[in-house]
């Protein structure tokens, strides 16, 4: 500017001019007419459109976005605004106006109008804007959208079906698979859920959900899937063609603490790991520990598929061994997160213990947890009667016993059934009433998944744990009985704030600190 | 009192029409309407000239002139020269003169005694201005638009200028110019001034889209309703439009 660089300004006056229409004396400006006389001549809102229809769903509270989306939008709300707002762009852009502002003006919600002031802006007359404001006038048109007609014409309507599977004699996976689509809300879009004899099945109303969920399966279980659809209409005017879809999926029989021997072929795709493995982790690879020589394999999916075996031993057949002798052999190896050592151990099983002599010199993977005296679970290969071709055609050494975890069944026993700290949620399934369902088998088994969990923190790793209001501890640090060891229990760290599940579980505290370890001093 | 009309549909008729105290050149227009309104107001009194100048009607833009000589841009041809010189009286001197801005009538404004000219003006044109035309002149601007010629109408005996000129630069014109000065408007609002009105000491010419308020400001500025006194518009209406009982 001139006069920044200093040089001398005469300060401008404007002056005046008469309107040119009324004569009345005022600043001049780019039309030279009194902002009256411009706005009687011209009518900038001319043109533009004052009354719109807004299509809505009273079910759902939503409006219709053409051609086909519904959009839930609250009145009153800035984003009702600017969907009354967009619908008015394409003429204002024609018509060459500006929005400068716009506000809701209140009506009565029954009176079906939504009623908008829309300031806008103009150019007339070589240069001069004007600004107006004026009406427009929505009217709600009432109109079910397609989904809650949908709704309410057949509620149990599904569109896609995934069927889980799994051919073992447990639902230790279903409990566990349970807590993880919990966590992470994988079924939230499911219509029903029912629970079928070996499985699980899942019904949603739309294809894409029931292609996600099985996305989502297979990536934490070794899975394999197909699908299939199947007609129900067909418009031949517009071509249109609904089909119900379902998704057949079946998980790897293959648990964790199975007993697996391994055909030469799957063997040979491991590196040659000794026939009889252990199989300790099962995630959507499965892997397998050979107790003997601690070497580690893992299977993917497809690997596992394409040499599909079955277990040996299951965890059904575990028998309790007491240690009387244990002589690490190795030092200790990590692998995957967890230790191994391997060491030599004389065992008798406990039935044999106080009867007759009979003991047994294996080498197990669990130096580091065993010690003499405790009691631990292992498969009985020397007593059992296995009818697996694989393990009759093998010529080399198969072990007598193979130990697989600790039992902790024993102080268990001394401490009377307690309530635990923390309780877990569960998704509301439908139950066949059809198939006869043995109320004890399923509670022993719930019980024996909660014992696992407990044990095992990685198998905590992907679930959600609640704080149980009902649980005091003050009963619990009574208990004086000592034993050297505490039972394994869930740290108070580790359980979620339970303002997640207000509604169900009442539990509405937040965790600051555990309340000390939940270790009991025994 | 001011005439309004119109040439072939367009209120621009200073673009078409150049007034002075001495004579009155008029474009060659399809109808005689224009020329026989300047006859009707001027026929007795002074010379109504038809002519072209470089062979296009734009004759108020390209010329400038006042009672005492007639310049006019190198486009114009022999003979409109020569038909100029013929039509006109003796004592206007009609000269043609090399300039590179040849729309002479949007780039000066003058009246007997001063003429506002272009600031880019050459210095040959402004002392035949000064000669020929015998005027004083004053390089300026109008409301900061270099072309003085357009925005500015002046007569002996006052002027109009752009709407939005200040009341500094209005102060300042008015002291170079001698005259009375006002900042209006004609043709509803238009701000080219000498485009939409031509005017001398005793009559004015305005586009047939002037409205009654910017008529009333120009008769009160150049003086022309017969009062001797200058000023703002009501003052000038007061008597017509009051009645008074005594």
């Amino acid at each position: 500017m001139a006069q920044d660089a200093g040089m001398f300004m005469v300060h401008q006056t404007i002056g005046s001019v008469l309107c040119c229409k009324c004569g009345i004396r005022m600043q001049p400006n780019a039309a030279n007419m009194c902002v009256k006389c411009l706005r009687s001549e011209v009518d900038i809102t001319e043109g533009l459109l004052k009354r719109l229809v807004l299509v809505h769903c009273p079910e759902c509270e939503s409006y219709l976005q053409p051609p086909r989306t519904w959009v839930k939008l609250q009145l009153e709300s800035k984003e009702l605004l600017t969907f009354c707002l967009k619908k008015l762009q394409k003429n204002m852009n024609i018509n060459k106006v500006k929005l400068v502002n716009a506000e809701f003006i209140w009506t009565e919600p029954h009176s079906k109008r939504v009623k908008v002031k829309v300031s806008v802006q103009k150019e007339v007359y070589n240069g001069a804007i004007l600004e107006q404001s004026y009406l427009v006038e929505y009217v709600q048109q009432d109109h079910m959208c397609e989904s809650c007609s949908r709704v309410a014409a057949n509620p149990d309507q599904w569109v896609a079906a995934v069927q889980l599977r799994q051919h073992v004699s447990h639902r230790r996976t279903f409990y566990y698979l349970e807590q993880l689509i919990l966590r992470h809300g994988a079924a939230a879009r499911a219509v029903r859920i029912k629970q079928m004899d070996h499985g699980i099945d899942f019904y949603f109303s739309n294809r894409s959900h029931g292609n996600k969920f099985v996305e989502f399966i297979g990536k934490v279980a070794p899975v394999k899937s197909r699908s299939d659809k199947q007609l129900v209409s067909h418009d031949s005017k517009s071509n249109n063609y609904n089909y119900k879809y379902t998704f057949s999926v079946e998980i790897s029989p293959i648990c964790r603490e199975d007993l697996i021997c391994l055909p030469p072929k799957a063997a040979a795709i491991l590196g040659n790991i000794g026939p009889i493995v252990v199989c300790t982790k099962v995630t959507n690879s499965i892997a397998l520990l050979d107790p003997l020589t601690l070497k580690f394999g893992f299977l993917d999916a497809e690997q596992y598929w394409r040499t599909s075996f079955k277990s040996l031993l299951t965890s059904r057949q575990l028998v309790e061994y007491i240690v009387f002798d244990i002589e690490p052999v190795s030092s200790e190896i990590t692998v995957g997160g967890t230790k191994y050592v391997l060491a030599d151990a004389q065992v008798a099983r406990v039935s044999d213990f106080g009867s007759n002599d009979t003991q047994f010199s294996i080498r197990t993977h669990l130096g580091h947890l065993l010690k003499p005296g405790d009691h631990a679970l292992g498969y009985d290969l020397y007593g059992a009667n296995t009818n697996d071709m694989e393990l009759d055609r093998y010529k080399g050494y198969i072990p007598e016993v193979v130990l697989i975890k600790k039992s902790y069944e024993e102080k268990r026993q001394k401490k009377r059934a307690k309530a635990r700290s923390w309780k877990l949620k569960s998704l509301n399934m439908e139950v066949d009433d059809k198939i006869k369902v043995d109320e004890d088998k399923r509670d022993a088994e719930y019980e024996h998944f909660l014992k696992d969990l407990e044990e095992n923190p990685e198998l905590r790793f992907n679930i959600s744990l609640y704080q149980n209001k009902d649980y005091q501890p003050s009963e619990v640090a009574s208990v004086t009985e000592d034993d050297g060891e505490p039972i394994p229990s869930v740290p108070d760290d580790e359980l979620l704030a339970a303002n997640l599940l207000a509604a169900e579980f009442d539990d509405l505290d937040l965790i600051e600190d555990g309340d000390g370890e939940d270790n009991m001093a025994e | 009192m001011a005439t309004r009309l119109q040439f072939e549909n367009s209120c621009e008729i200073g673009a078409f029409s150049k007034l002075t105290n001495a004579y009155c050149l008029t474009a060659i227009g399809g109808s005689e309407n224009f020329y026989s309104a300047f006859e009707a107001e001027l026929a007795d009194v002074i010379p109504v000239v038809k002519t072209s100048i470089g062979g296009t009607r734009l004759v108020g833009f390209l010329s400038v002139g006042n009672k005492n000589g007639l310049l006019l841009p190198h486009t114009t041809t022999d003979q409109e020269l020569q038909h100029l010189r013929n039509s006109l009286p003796d004592q206007v001197v009609v000269q043609r003169i090399e300039e590179k801005l040849s729309a002479l009538g949007n780039c000066i404004a003058c009246n007997d005694h001063v003429a506002l000219a272009h600031t880019d003006l050459d210095k040959e044109t402004e002392e035949l201005l000064a000669d020929v035309l015998g005027v004083e002149v004053f390089r300026q601007t109008v409301a900061g638009n270099v072309l003085s010629g357009s925005y500015c109408a002046l007569s002996n005996r006052g002027g109009l200028v752009h709407p939005h000129t200040s009341i500094e630069d209005l102060d300042e014109l008015s002291t170079l110019l001698q005259v009375p000065l006002v900042a209006g408007t004609v043709n509803r609002g238009s701000e080219a001034i000498a485009a939409g009105m031509v005017v001398n000491d005793w009559t004015a010419f305005c586009g047939s889209d002037t409205t009654a308020t910017e008529l009333s400001v120009i008769d009160n500025v150049f003086m022309l309703r017969g009062d001797t006194r200058p000023g703002d518009g009501f003052d000038g209406m007061r008597k017509s439009l009051l009645d008074s009982y005594k």
